[in-house]
Parts: structure tokens; sequence; C-alpha cells
């Protein structure tokens, strides 16, 4: 990819801007004492407890927390892939349904996810191409004209920075991890959900592309209004990118907040101490704490 | 002035593929080790920092191949040795290595004490079994380790403190160089920390004498090493100490690396987060002239048709790149405003 007929300018973003009117916006999912448990009697595990939520549309919200904090368990029951144990879930000032097959369908139209792993994100056995056809198909799209279809696969490429006409014909194992994370990426620029939800979308990739991956992100957000709920472990990324975060701790959120809030003036001692475990270029890093 | 643990002169290693064809994943990589220094290795996936990892340490088994250059460990040259008497006599006792995976380095099915008593008798195999656990029990202790671990199946530690007991088991027998592969990339931000005061420790009390950490996060190679280099498609393209790198890169590659840096901090504010377009050269035909030279910003023609040394200013530092320092430097200065 040494020459790229459509570069998306990747040099646009300093820190992004926190959009101001936020919280004034409807809101596009929220919940209300959502709860997962795990297990039954003396082996029972809350791993969700009680959280509330409020996710405005377009905006960008983290949620940081440890290994083991509930982060994954949470993003499930968001998108629908495990059943809540207790409290709501709403979706456009509604309560979500997913109790039928056709209704969860309908519910995957609005909200979409990247995963951590690009490795195992795709089906081996169907050629790119066929991958991003399958996404015109399921969004309404089955009845183009097939020069349509192109036009609109080119220009996902294009999107994600990769090019369309050395794709067609190979299969996502043969592309590099964060060129298969940036194929999702064009998955959900051709789907438009109303919520993508990306969990460690790039903790498998290196610094270098990890910038990239971040900059398409903030391009989403931007054009095409999309929310986007970012699960992280590195609280460093999730300062730069998001409009808000929620720190997680054992199944509960102990702060949330606007970024710059949460990260310059930390209250909860948990949040403290994950930013106080981050190496640090500006300020010493204080190894004794351990 | 103090010794020189590791020296490496010209080291090229490559891998022969399937079709016969050499590539050349570490070429002409000189560095040196002084006695209680770290060293940092960074660069972005397949740059070739891992198969460096393995070089140094004489893994010479196919399809990676010794090709020339020099390794010298505290005065005993190891380069062109046999695989597996570099198994027998240098592994562990010269140099030690920690994999990525702590996960996959470990077998579920022994318990760590054996572990430990495997990888001492393969080196003395007279010794007692009796003192191998107190020893084992005393530097488990020493670099604070709980002492049930030692009973413990790997499946039962989590991955922060598999990582740390694969840590205390390559360097029982203080090694004299540590090679670290990426040891906290699949952890979090706690247990990495632990990782880290771990092997500060190890240099600390002396178990080893020099190190190398590898990896991509760079305001980690900023906290732990004393000095960076700077990896692209098997070249050292850059190279100086923690500060100067991280502040004054000079080379565009180390620049664009500094720039994809991410903190928590007031000082990020501004910054700006910019990627470097495109994809590493395949190093199946390497480009003839500066191998970043389709990436860069600053490409003028002379950059893809001269091959460029290694240029040294301000003392230790030194660069790959056709433009000079200062002219580097104007022109990011002008970039900046």
């Amino acid at each position: 990819m040494t020459t790229n007929e459509c570069d998306v300018n990747t040099d646009s973003y300093l820190r992004p801007k926190r959009l101001e009117d936020i919280d004034k916006r409807p809101l596009c999912l929220s919940g209300k004492g959502v709860t997962k448990v795990f297990g039954t009697g003396a082996k029972q595990t809350k791993a969700v407890d009680h959280v509330d939520f409020e996710f405005h549309e377009g905006e960008l919200v983290s949620i940081v927390g440890e290994s083991g904090s509930g982060k994954t368990t949470l993003s499930k029951m968001l998108l629908g892939l495990l059943s809540i144990s207790e409290g709501e879930i709403s979706f456009q000032g509604k309560p979500r349904d997913i109790s039928t097959r056709r209704k969860k369908q309908e519910y995957w139209k609005g909200i979409q996810a990247i995963f951590q792993d690009p490795f195992s994100s795709f089906n081996v056995f169907s050629k790119i191409d066929t991958v991003l056809l399958d996404c015109i198909n399921m969004c309404g799209g089955r009845h183009l004209p097939k020069a349509k279809k192109v036009e609109m696969m080119t220009e996902a490429c294009c999107f994600v920075n990769l090019k369309y006409a050395e794709l067609t014909n190979k299969y996502p194992f043969e592309l590099s991890g964060g060129q298969m994370q940036r194929l999702m990426i064009a998955r959900i620029f051709l789907l438009k959900p109303k919520i993508l939800l990306a969990d460690e979308p790039t903790s498998m990739i290196d610094a270098c592309s990890r910038a990239t991956i971040l900059d398409m992100l903030l391009h989403l957000r931007d054009e095409i209004g999309m929310t986007i709920i970012f699960i992280t472990h590195d609280i460093g990324l999730s300062y730069y990118i998001s409009d808000s975060v929620y720190i997680m701790e054992h199944g509960k959120f102990v702060e949330h907040g606007s970024a710059d809030e949460v990260i310059l003036s930390p209250k909860a001692a948990y949040t403290k101490r994950l930013i106080s475990d981050v190496p640090k270029i500006y300020e010493p890093w204080d190894l004794s704490t351990v | 002035m103090s010794k020189t643990m590791l020296e490496v002169r010209g080291l090229t290693t490559k891998y022969i593929t399937r079709f016969r064809e050499d590539v050349y994943a570490v070429d002409h990589v000189s560095l040196s080790i002084e006695e209680g220094k770290s060293l940092g290795i960074a660069g972005e996936s397949g740059c070739g920092k891992s198969t460096l990892a393995l070089s140094l340490m004489g893994y010479y088994f196919a399809p990676l191949h010794y090709q020339s250059g020099d390794i010298i460990i505290d005065g005993k040259n190891i380069s062109g040795m046999d695989p597996d008497d570099v198994r027998k006599s240098i592994l562990g006792t010269e140099i030690a290595y920690i994999p990525q995976a702590a996960m996959n380095a470990l077998n579920p099915t022994r318990r760590i004490r054996k572990f430990v008593e495997d990888v001492i008798l393969a080196h003395d195999p007279k010794a007692d079994r009796k003192q191998i656990s107190e020893m084992a029990e005393a530097r488990f202790a020493e670099l604070g380790l709980p002492p049930d671990v030692l009973d413990k199946h790997p499946v039962e530690l989590s991955g922060g403190m598999k990582q740390r007991t694969v840590i205390a088991i390559s360097t029982i027998l203080k090694p004299k160089v540590l090679i670290a592969d990426e040891p906290s990339s699949a952890l979090d931000v706690t247990s990495q920390k632990m990782v880290i005061k771990m092997l500060r420790d190890l240099m600390e009390k002396g178990y080893i004498r020099a190190m190398i950490f590898i990896t991509h996060e760079l305001p980690l190679l900023y906290n732990v090493t004393d000095d960076i280099m700077v990896m692209y498609a098997g070249q050292i393209v850059e190279r100086g100490t923690a500060k100067e790198m991280v502040f004054d890169p000079v080379h565009p590659y180390s620049r664009g690396l500094m720039h994809s840096i991410i903190v928590p901090e007031k000082g990020t504010r501004g910054h700006k987060l910019a990627a470097i377009p495109g994809t590493p050269p395949n190093l199946k035909n390497p480009p003839q002239g500066c191998r970043f030279a389709d990436r860069c910003k600053y490409v003028v023609p002379q950059c893809r048709y001269n091959s460029i040394p290694m240029i040294e200013f301000d003392d230790s530092r030194g660069y790959r790149c056709g433009h000079s320092v200062q002219h580097l430097r104007e022109v990011y200065q002008h970039d900046d405003e």
C-alpha cells in the first residue's frame, strides 16, 4: 500500500474534542440495574452487579476495567448474546425486546461489534468480497445492481485505507492483524448500525496500527454519528479517544463522567490506582506501590 | 568503564522459505550492552524484533538460519554454535529468554516445582532435589511470589502470576543476559507493573546482569530501559538513550512511533496522534535504498537508490537516514508549527 488513491486523512485529529452538547442528545442505549449472575447457590457470582448507564447518540463512551471486572460480560449483554438476570436495557428510548429470533435480528441491525481477536472474527471459508457482500445484503441492498454493490464495497475499503481490487480474491487469513481489524471496520461502515460496540479492538495490534484504528473509529462517530462503546483496559487509550468514561470494578461502575473529569481528577480509589499503574512519560512512574 | 556483557557485531540471520528464497529478518544488527544496563527494542509487528531475540540466544532451528556476524556474551563468542550445544551450555546460564505467551510455555500437567528441577538438572544432573527445592523456595520468596506457587499447576495461576513464575524459573541459574520478548503485552496494567517490578528487582539483586526488553509499547520502554533501539524491516534505524529517543527522535520512523504514544496525562493534550501510513516492505526483495522510503513523509529521490549506513552523532546515538540530523530537526520544527 504505497500509494493510496483515496487516503483517509489520518493527520486531522489532535486529541479529539468532547462534543459539547452530548448530555442533551437523546439516549441511544440505557440500562437500569443490569445484573448478570453466573452459577447457583453457594457458587453464585455476580459478574455484573446492578449497573446503570446512559449512552447518548453520537457519543464515544469507554468502559475501563481490569481483567475479570465484568467488561466483556456487560458487552455480551448489551449485544443480546447473554440473557440479563435482572434489570432492563432500553434501546432508543424503548425497552429492548429480543425475545424472539426475528426481534433479535432486528436489534442486531442497530448494534454491531468489533472483537478483540481479528483472526477469529471472520468465517475462514468465505472470501473477503463475500464478507462485504453479506453486509450489503443484510441491510437491504439485496436487489441493487452489481456495479452499485462493487461501488459500495470500494467505498468501504477506501474508508479503512484498504484496496478493494487487491482484496477480492483473498481470504481473511491472508491479511495481517491490523488489516483484518480494518476490514472489520469496513463491515461496520457498510452496515451503518446505530451503535458500535468495540471490545478491546486494539489490544492485539501494535501501537502504530492502533493509531489508524482509533482514527477510523473517530471518523465513524463524526461522519455517521454512530454511538461507539469502547471497551478497554488501557486507561490512556480511553482518555485519548472518549467523550465519557465508565470505570468498572468487580462488576460495578465505581466512577463515570467526562474523560477529563475522570482521568485528570479521579475520585474513586480504584481509578487512582489504575492511573498510577500505567507507565508515564511526563511524570515519574512509581514502582514501589505494587 | 564498566564491562560489556553482550556485544553483537553485524548479526545477519535469515529464514529460508519453502521456495528456497532467503528472507533476511535480521540484517547487520550491531549492539552492545554494558553490565547493569538494559536495552529496549521497539518496532511494529513483523519488523524482526522476535527473530532478533531468537538469533541472540542461538536458537537456530529451521527455517531460521545463521548467516554472519558475532554474538559475544561476557567475552565468549557463541555465534555459529550448534543449537543443541547452545541449549546445553548457554541457555539458562549465559542467556535466558522470556516468551510473550507464558500460558503456552508451561506444561499444564506438571507442578511448578518440577519445572525448576528440570532447569537445574538439565545443567547439573547430580544436583540434589532437596537442595533445589530449598533454593527455589528462597528465590521465589525473595522475588515476592507466594510460597504455595511451587506446588501448584500452571492452570491454577492467573496470567500475571504465570508470567512472573516463568521469569523466576528462567532466571534461576543467574543468567548473564535476560531477553524479555513482550513479557507484559498480554497482561493488564496492574500485572504489567508487577512484572516490571520483578525484572527491576532481578537486576538490582544481581540475578541478571543485563537485559534486553522487546515491546511495541513505548511508554513502557521509556520507564524500564536505559537505552532504546528502534527496528524497522530487519534493520536498526535509530538508537539512543530512552529520554533522547522519546523526546528527540531523529529518524522519521522513530518519530512516527513516538507520535503513536497514548498516556493518560495532561501532557497528551494537543499531542498529535499520527499513524504512519502504509505497511513495511516485503523482506523477500527489500528495497535497494532506504527501507522506510515508501512510507516516509520526507522522502527525496536519492533515498530510493543509495543504501544508507548507520551514522553516529551526539557521542552515543546513531541513525540510518539520508538526511542530516540538522536538516531533520529543522523539518520537524517546521512541522510542529
